[in-house]
């Protein structure tokens, strides 16, 4: 696969207004922070969770617990792919039955990703509502699911790849749209 | 990353890169362990066949609880070794196997050699759980794993292995694998019990374990079978205890960081002292949780194989 064609569809300061502006619609959707916990989906929706908990914590001075949750285990596609994912930590320090559980992740796309992180949820226990929010909806579902907050719609074609960058990671923020040849 | 073959034959044929990157993949499993729901749904719809020609407790076990929490089906066939006589009868029993449609094939064998036979005549993983005395590549994974995570790296580390290396494939996949990942290895017990030319694989001989005691930083201590004595391959247990056993006197001397290790059955009060076993050092338990998880590594890692399907990331 190899790509050509970069363009930034998200830079630096619209990655900051679009957290704080997620972290004020989450929080008045929720009415408050009350049984809200935060679960960060590896290894890009960790990142964007701890932010949003940050940003939550600027608005309301209270901290919401947060989890990290790897689906690696709960792919549909464990043998048909040649590589075999990295397994990576799952930790979720507190019980998710009757709390309102936050799903965080970069990108949205087939939905396949998300179908799994729910399966592994419900593996833990059951909460009272999953929320997805999602930094970028790309479109192209493969399963009916949608996300509650979304930081931006950009409709792609399979062709395309969006590459979400964060400092923790990549060293600087930006979203990228990559056309592969 | 990927493991370059589709067996687990020994590791003996893993190069530093599979060996990390199976200890790496079975930590996250261990995890798992802490959860009230114990499975994932990876492989479901997979089978694994146990096929032992001789008698294994913890090993199939171990083998058995990993595949299960894997969510694969699991079929054990339990040979007695006495029918074993003709290597033709393993080809038989893995054409059998094929027709059965099994993904993963895990066998024990008297015989050294028997799982490489058997991967070339059938199609599905084979994993070695022990062949004569060549190797056990498992036990091997999960004495690195336990090393590594007490004390944070392997690289470097003087590692003992005491007792009858002669006839322990145990020994030889630490062997292999704890040079490859850059470990010292010493090799405690009587000449009788020491292969000839051992000294060539690397590593160092001591025929005294107050010899080195003092400078290991793990000692893997191996079971001593009675049934050598009677072959006259040592004169008396209490001897061997006198020279080679692992008692509270000896561990004084030791480094006080010291990891006792067994791969079990123990003999307590032959080449181990119930002291010891129970020490606050002995990690001889959590050797048996981290089989599992270094197992449920290799699986998941034996299990890809297809085609890249497009966009990974979601």
């Amino acid at each position: 696969m190899r790509l050509r064609k970069k363009t930034v569809i998200m830079d630096a300061q619209g990655l900051s207004w679009t957290i704080k502006r997620m972290a004020h619609e989450i929080i008045e959707k929720n009415k408050g922070i009350k049984d809200l916990i935060v679960i960060g989906i590896q290894t890009r929706g960790v990142w964007l969770g701890r932010r949003l908990v940050r940003e939550m914590k600027k608005i309301t001075k209270k901290d919401v617990p947060m989890g990290i949750l790897d689906i690696t285990l709960y792919r549909d596609d464990v043998d048909s792919i040649a590589h075999q994912p990295m397994v990576k930590e799952t930790r979720l320090p507190f019980d998710i039955t009757g709390r309102k559980v936050l799903l965080i992740d970069d990108v949205l796309y087939t939905g396949r990703t998300i179908r799994a992180a729910m399966d592994e949820l419900i593996d833990f226990g059951r909460p009272r509502l999953i929320r997805l929010a999602v930094l970028i909806d790309r479109g192209l579902r493969e399963l009916p699911i949608q996300a509650d907050f979304i930081g931006k719609v950009f409709l792609t074609t399979r062709k395309q790849a969006i590459s979400v960058e964060l400092r923790e990671t990549d060293g600087r923020d930006q979203v990228l749209l990559k056309e592969i040849k | 990353m990927k493991l370059k073959h589709n067996n687990l034959l020994g590791l003996e044929d893993l190069d530093k890169e599979e060996i990390s990157l199976i200890l790496d993949t079975a930590r996250p499993f261990k995890e798992l362990f802490t959860r009230s729901v114990k499975k994932v749904p990876t492989l479901r719809g997979k089978t694994v066949v146990l096929l032992f020609y001789e008698p294994s407790t913890r090993t199939r076990a171990s083998f058995e609880l990993a595949s299960k929490r894997l969510s694969a089906d699991t079929l054990n066939i339990t040979v007695s070794s006495s029918s074993v006589v003709k290597g033709e009868r393993l080809i038989d029993t893995g054409k059998t196997i094929e027709a059965m449609k099994a993904d993963f094939v895990v066998i024990r064998h008297p015989m050294a050699g028997a799982p490489h036979l058997l991967s070339r005549t059938i199609a599905a993983s084979i994993i070695n759980a022990g062949d004569g005395a060549h190797e056990h590549p498992t036990q091997g994974l999960l004495d690195m794993f336990t090393i590594k995570e007490k004390k944070g790296r392997i690289k470097g580390l003087k590692v003992g292995i005491v007792g009858d290396i002669l006839h322990s494939r145990v020994a030889r996949s630490n062997i292999w694998g704890l040079k490859k990942m850059g470990a010292e290895v010493c090799l405690i017990g009587p000449s009788t019990l020491m292969p000839q030319k051992v000294e060539q694989m690397g590593v160092k001989v001591y025929y005294h374990l107050n010899h080195i005691i003092d400078r290991l930083d793990v000692i893997n201590i191996l079971r001593i079978q009675r049934e050598r004595q009677k072959e006259n391959l040592f004169p008396s247990l209490r001897e061997y205890n006198e020279i080679f056993g692992v008692n509270l006197d000896r561990i004084k001397k030791a480094k006080k960081d010291l990891l006792i290790m067994h791969p079990g059955p123990m003999n307590r009060g032959i080449e181990i002292a119930s002291s010891v076993a129970e020490d606050a050092r002995s990690v001889i338990n959590e050797q048996v949780t981290n089989g599992i998880a270094v197992r449920m590594a290799v699986l998941y890692l034996l299990a890809g194989g297809g085609e890249v399907s497009g966009e990974i990331t979601d």
